[in-house]
C-alpha cells in the first residue's frame, strides 16, 4: 500500500493540486496504511474509513491558486447556499461525479453521510476528501476530478458574472489574486523533444505513444486518468486503454485491427470509435485527446439566450467557434449524442477541435509533434481570451 | 414503501395448498430482494438436504423489477445446491421476474413434494397446479411448447427430472438458472415447469426522480468500452472476452493444464458474428441486450460456454460448440459444469475427447444413461473422487470453475476460494478491474489489497442479486447511482453505503447456513493444480504457479476483514 499512496501523492504534487504535508492519504486491505500521523480534526478521518465499506480516503488542503478558488466557489455560488451541493457543468462531474456535496464541519458523521451519497465532498474552509470504492487509485482521480471540476466552474461562473455585471467587489478583488497564481501554474510551457517521424514498427508506435502521453501530462493539458491517444497504421489503431493514465502508458496501449476482427478493443479507451472515425476520415494517424482547463471554460462560454441549457453540451444547433477553433457538442463514449459523431467531422477542417465542457481533439500525420503542438496553441490561445475578454469586461 | 407489492406465493407441493402470503416489510429492509430474500427463506430449512421435501425453492424478484431502473428484470432462483450442498442463488434475465412482479407476487416459495410430475400455471391472481405426467421425459423446448408469448416460463429438461446434480431451470428457453444444480431441487419436488404471466404495473414513489436516476446510469454505461463500444457486450454479448482472455493467456485449456489455446479464434464473438450474423435481444427492461440469437435461430453461447466446450475440451470445432450449448439448454444442463466434467473425464481417460462424443455424453448425462452418463451427471468432483483422482476436477465446493484461469488475476482466484457458491467468477467479478479495468484497473499478478477488494464485490454484488439487477452494468456505474434509483423507487432514503450494509448482512448470512451445514476454511481453496503448474507462458507473459504462501497470506487478510479470523485460529487448532 505504502508504495502506491506514495505514487499517488507523487502526482497529485507534480500537478500542483497539494503538498504532502497538506494532505493524507488513507488506504487499507487489513491493515490502514496512513501516508503520514493524523493531526488534530483529522483523526476524524479514521471513523469516515471505519465506517466505509471502501478501501482507501484521501483529505487534501488544496495548494493555492486551487485553495483560494475551492473557498471562492463555495463562498459566492448561491446554490450551495440551498441545496448545499455544487453543481458544475463540465462533462467530469455531468458523468461521474453528478454534484459535489459541501461539509460544514469537519466530523466523521457529516463527511461519511456525504461520502456515501458522492464520490467526493469538499469540507468547507479545509479542503476535499474523495475515497476509492476499490483501489486507492480512484481516490486520486475523483480528487483530480473535484479540482478540475471546481477550478473549471469558478472561471465559468466569473466570466458570466463579468458579462452579466454581477461581480461584486469583493468577488474581482479575489478573481486578480487568483489569476497572478494561475498564471504561474497554467502558463503554457514550450514544446518538448518528441519523436519525430514514422515509427518503425509496433514497439516504436508504443514507445511514441508512451512519450506524448507524459508530455502531455507534464504540460498540464490532462489530469489523472483522463484524455487518451491513439496511433493508426495501416491496419492497426494503438489506443490507450480504458481508465489508463497517459504518463503511464507503458503495457496500457490496445492494438485493435481495424477490420474489427479481434475484440482486444474491449478495453480500449471510451472515445475508440471517436479516434478510429478520425482516423479513417482524416488521414492523420496521431491522435491526442486532453482536458486542458481553459479550453473546457471558453467552450462554455455561450452568451447566447433562450437556449436550452441542458442540452448544451449533447445537441447544440449552433456552430460556434473560440478564436477560430471549433466548438461541437458530444458526450464521452456512444450513444446518438456522443462526440464521435461531431468530432472527426469537425477534425477534417480544423487541426483541432474543442468538446463543450470536455476537452480537446487534435491530430497530426506521422507523429505527435502536431497534434501535441496544436494542443498547446489551443490552450493557449483559450487563455489569452479568456483574459482578454475579462479584462474587457473591465475585470483586471 | 413502493416497489414492492407486498404479496408472495408459497406453495406446498406435497399438500397441493397454494398460500398469498404477504412480504413483511423487515424482509424489504433488511434484504431487499432476490438473493437476500432467498436466503432469509431459507434460513430454517439450510439443514435438509437440497431434495428434501422441506427444502424451500425460492424465486424472487427484486425492488426495481418492472420500474424503468435499467436491467432491472432479473430475478433469483435459490435453494440448496445438489452439487456443492452450500446455498446457493442463481441470478437470471429473461422476463419470468418482470411477469412475476406483474402478476402481483414478490417472490414465489415452493416446498413439498408432488406426487407426480406436476406444472404450476400462474395467471395473475389465479394459481393452479396441474398435472404433467405427459411432459414426462420432455426437453425445455417441448415441455414449454405449450405456451404463447404472453407467458413466461421455467422449465427443467431430462436432467433436472433425473436429478443430475447441475442440472438448471430455463426462462423462456434460453435465460439459464444454471449453476448449482438447482434443476434437480426443481426435478426433486417433480416439478416440471412454471408458467407465468401478469399484467399490472409497479408503482414508483418518484417517477422524476428515477428518471434523473436513470439518465446517469446510461450516461455512464454510455461511457464504458466494455458494455456499449464497438467490441463490448451490446455487440458481441460476452463472447467478446473469447479474444480478450486469449490474449492475457489465461483461457482454460484442457482442463486447465494450460492456459491458451491456439485455435481458440475458430469461436471468437468476431467469428460468430461473421458465421451466424447475429441479432441483438436479451431480458426485460435491458438497455444493454448482450444476448445473441444468429440466423436459423442459433443461439450464440456465453462466453464460458465457448471456452469451456472449445478451449478446456481442445475443440475448435464452432457447429459442436454451438450445438453443445443448445443441447444443454434443452436438456437442462449447467454448460460450465457439463463442459468441465466432460474436460475432468477426458484427463482422467488420457485422451481428449472428440467433437461428435462431446454431445454424446451430454446426452448420456441428461438421460443418467448407466455407466458414463450416470458418473458424470454426479459432476467431476464426484467422479473425480470415483476414480481415486479428486485432484483432477477443477472445483471448488464442488463447483466447477469458469473460464477464467486464476493463475492469470490473483483476485479471481482468491474470489474462487471465499466464494459462498463455489468456484464462480461473478460473486465478486474480479475480473472487473483485474482484465477489463472497470471501474480501474488492478494488477492482476499481485494479491495487494486484493482480500479488501474481493470483500467490497463480495458485498456490492450481493446488492446487485438482491435488487435484481444485472452485474454487467457495473463495470460503469456503482452503488451509489443505483441507490438514487432504488430510492427513486421506494421512496425511502438510500446510499452506496446503506446497500453496503445488506449486502454484507447476506454475505455474512449464507456463509453461516454453509457453516451449518459443515463448511469450514477448509473449503475455501483452490484445486492444488494452480500452485504446482505453471499455465502456457509466452507473448511477454509469465503464467506462473500461485505462489501458496501468498494466497494463503491474502485468504487470512481476507477473513481478518471479514471477521473470521475466529474460524481460522480454530481450524488451526484442530489441525
Amino acid at each position: 500500500m505504502e508504495r502506491v499512496i506514495r505514487k499517488y501523492i507523487g502526482k497529485i504534487e507534480a500537478q500542483g493540486l497539494a503538498c504532502r504535508n497538506d494532505l493524507l492519504f488513507l488506504a487499507r486491505d487489513a491493515d490502514i496504511y496512513a501516508s503520514r500521523p493524523a493531526v488534530g480534526s483529522e483523526q476524524e478521518l479514521f471513523g469516515v474509513l471505519e465506517g466505509m465499506n471502501c478501501s482507501a480516503l484521501l483529505f487534501a488542503r488544496l495548494a493555492e491558486p486551487y485553495r483560494s478558488i475551492l473557498d471562492e466557489v463555495v463562498l459566492r455560488d448561491d446554490i450551495v447556499a440551498e441545496s448545499g451541493c455544487l453543481f458544475p457543468r463540465d462533462a467530469e462531474t455531468r458523468t461521474f461525479l453528478h454534484d459535489i456535496p459541501v461539509v460544514d464541519s469537519f466530523s466523521a458523521d457529516a463527511i461519511r453521510s456525504a461520502l456515501a451519497r458522492r464520490k467526493t465532498a469538499i469540507i468547507r474552509n479545509h479542503g476535499i476528501v474523495t475515497y476509492g470504492g476499490v483501489t486507492p487509485e480512484q481516490a486520486f482521480i475523483f480528487f483530480s476530478s473535484a479540482c478540475f471540476t471546481t477550478f473549471v466552474k469558478y472561471f465559468s461562473d466569473t466570466l458570466r458574472g463579468a458579462q452579466q455585471g454581477a461581480l461584486s467587489a469583493g468577488a474581482i478583488a479575489g478573481f486578480c489574486r487568483i489569476w497572478q497564481e494561475t498564471e504561474r501554474v497554467c502558463s503554457v510551457k514550450g514544446m518538448p523533444l518528441l519523436h519525430a517521424g514514422i515509427p518503425a514498427d509496433e514497439d516504436a508506435v508504443c514507445a511514441m505513444m508512451a512519450e506524448a502521453g507524459r508530455a502531455v501530462v507534464e504540460a498540464h493539458l490532462v489530469d489523472s486518468c483522463f484524455g487518451n491517444i491513439s496511433y493508426g497504421t495501416d491496419d492497426t489503431i494503438f489506443i490507450s486503454q480504458t481508465g489508463s493514465s497517459l504518463d503511464e502508458l507503458d503495457g496500457c496501449i490496445d492494438a485493435v485491427p481495424l477490420a474489427g476482427t479481434s475484440s482486444v478493443g474491449i478495453t480500449a479507451s471510451s472515445e475508440l470509435t471517436a479516434h478510429r472515425r478520425i482516423l479513417e476520415g482524416t488521414g492523420l494517424n496521431a491522435i491526442l485527446h486532453g482536458h486542458p482547463r481553459f479550453s473546457v471554460i471558453m467552450s462554455m462560454d455561450c452568451e447566447r439566450s433562450g437556449c436550452d441549457r441542458e442540452r448544451c453540451y449533447k445537441a447544440c444547433p449552433e456552430s460556434r467557434s473560440v478564436a477560430g477553433i471549433p466548438i461541437v457538442s458530444g458526450e464521452i463514449g456512444t450513444g446518438p449524442t456522443a462526440l464521435l459523431h461531431t468530432v472527426p467531422e469537425a477534425l477534417r477542417h480544423s487541426p483541432g477541435v474543442i468538446v463543450y465542457g470536455h476537452g480537446v481533439f487534435t491530430a497530426g500525420r506521422d507523429d505527435f509533434r502536431e497534434a501535441f503542438a496544436a494542443l498547446q496553441r489551443i490552450e493557449r490561445t483559450c487563455m489569452d481570451t479568456y483574459r482578454t475578454k475579462l479584462s474587457a469586461l473591465g475585470v483586471h | 414503501m413502493s416497489g414492492y407489492t407486498f404479496r408472495a406465493i408459497r406453495i406446498d407441493l406435497s399438500t397441493r395448498t397454494v398460500e398469498i402470503v404477504p412480504t413483511p416489510e423487515m424482509l424489504c429492509e433488511e434484504y431487499l430482494g432476490g438473493r437476500g430474500f432467498g436466503v432469509a427463506l431459507l434460513s430454517d430449512a439450510i439443514t435438509h438436504s437440497w431434495n428434501a421435501s422441506e427444502m424451500p425453492l425460492v424465486f424472487a424478484t427484486g425492488p426495481l423489477v418492472g420500474t424503468a431502473a435499467p436491467t432491472s428484470g432479473r430475478m433469483s432462483v435459490v435453494s440448496r445446491s445438489p452439487l456443492t450442498g452450500t446455498i446457493f442463488d442463481c441470478s437470471v434475465g429473461g422476463r419470468f421476474g418482470t411477469m412475476l412482479k406483474r402478476a402481483g407476487y414478490d417472490y414465489l416459495e415452493i416446498v413439498g413434494t408432488a406426487d407426480r410430475l406436476v406444472a404450476l400455471e400462474i395467471d395473475g391472481d389465479a394459481v393452479t397446479i396441474l398435472s404433467a405426467g405427459e411432459l414426462r421425459g420432455r426437453t425445455v423446448s417441448e415441455a414449454a411448447a405449450g405456451y404463447d408469448s404472453s407467458w413466461s416460463t421455467a422449465v427443467i429438461g431430462p436432467a433436472g427430472e433425473l436429478r443430475v446434480r447441475y442440472a438448471s431451470i430455463m426462462i423462456d428457453g434460453h435465460y439459464s438458472a444454471g449453476r448449482g444444480g438447482l434443476g434437480a431441487v426443481m426435478g426433486a419436488k417433480n416439478l416440471k415447469l412454471i408458467a407465468i404471466r401478469g399484467g399490472g404495473t409497479v408503482t414508483v414513489a418518484d417517477p422524476a426522480m428515477l428518471a434523473t436516476a436513470r439518465d446517469a446510469i446510461m450516461r455512464l454505461l454510455r461511457t464504458s468500452q466494455a458494455v456499449f463500444g464497438e467490441f463490448g457486450l451490446a455487440e458481441f454479448g460476452t463472447a467478446a472476452l473469447v479474444d480478450l482472455m486469449h490474449a492475457r493467456r489465461m483461457e482454460p485449456t484442457e482442463n486447465f493444464r494450460k492456459t491458451l489455446f491456439p485455435q481458440a479464434g475458430a469461436y471468437s464473438g468476431y467469428a460468430m458474428r461473421v458465421r451466424f450474423n447475429p441479432k441483438k435481444t436479451g431480458c426485460a427492461g435491458c438497455p444493454v441486450l448482450c444476448k445473441k440469437i444468429g440466423e436459423g435461430r442459433a443461439i450464440i453461447p456465453e462466453y464460458e460456454t465457448v471456452s469451456h466446450f472449445g478451449a478446456l475440451n481442445a475443440n475448435s470445432d464452432l457447429d459442436t460448440i454451438i450445438e453443445a450449448n443448445r443441447l444443454c439448454n434443452d436438456l437442462g444442463l449447467d454448460t460450465i459444469s457439463a463442459a468441465s466434467t466432460i474436460a475432468c473425464y477426458a484427463e482422467l481417460e488420457g485422451r481428449t475427447v472428440p467433437p461428435a462424443v462431446i454431445l454424446q455424453i451430454l446426452c448420456e448425462i441428461a438421460m443418467r444413461e448407466p455407466g458414463r452418463g450416470d458418473a458424470l451427471a454426479e459432476g467431476s468432483l464426484r467422479y473425480a473422487a470415483s476414480q481415486g483422482h479428486p485432484e483432477a476436477s477443477m472445483s471448488v465446493k464442488g463447483l466447477e470453475l469458469p473460464a477464467y484461469d486464476p493463475r492469470g488475476a490473483y483476485g479471481m482466484a482468491l474470489a474462487y476460494a471465499t466464494s459462498n457458491r463455489g468456484g464462480c467468477h461473478l460473486r465478486a467479478y474480479p475480473v472487473s478491474h483485474e482484465i477489463l479495468r472497470r471501474p480501474v484497473a488492478t494488477d492482476r499478478f499481485s494479491f495487494e489489497g486484493k482480500a479488501r477488494i474481493v470483500r467490497i464485490a463480495e458485498d456490492m454484488n450481493a446488492v446487485v442479486d438482491s435488487l435484481t439487477a444485472c452485474k454487467f452494468v457495473f463495470f460503469a456505474v456503482s452503488l451509489e447511482e443505483y441507490a438514487k434509483a432504488l430510492s427513486a423507487v421506494t421512496g425511502r432514503d438510500h446510499d452506496a453505503q446503506s446497500l453496503f450494509r445488506v449486502g454484507e448482512r447476506i454475505w455474512n448470512a449464507e456463509r453461516a447456513l454453509n457453516r451449518a451445514n459443515g463448511f469450514t476454511v477448509m473449503d475455501d481453496d483452490l484445486p492444488q493444480r494452480f500452485f504446482r503448474e505453471e499455465g502456457s507462458s509466452g507473448a511477454r507473459v509469465s503464467i506462473l504457479p500461485i505462489d501458496r504462501k501468498a494466497f494463503l497470506a491474502a485468504r487470512a487478510n481476507y477473513y481478518r476483514i471479514r471477521g473470521y479470523a475466529e474460524e481460522l485460529a480454530s481450524h488451526e487448532e484442530t489441525r
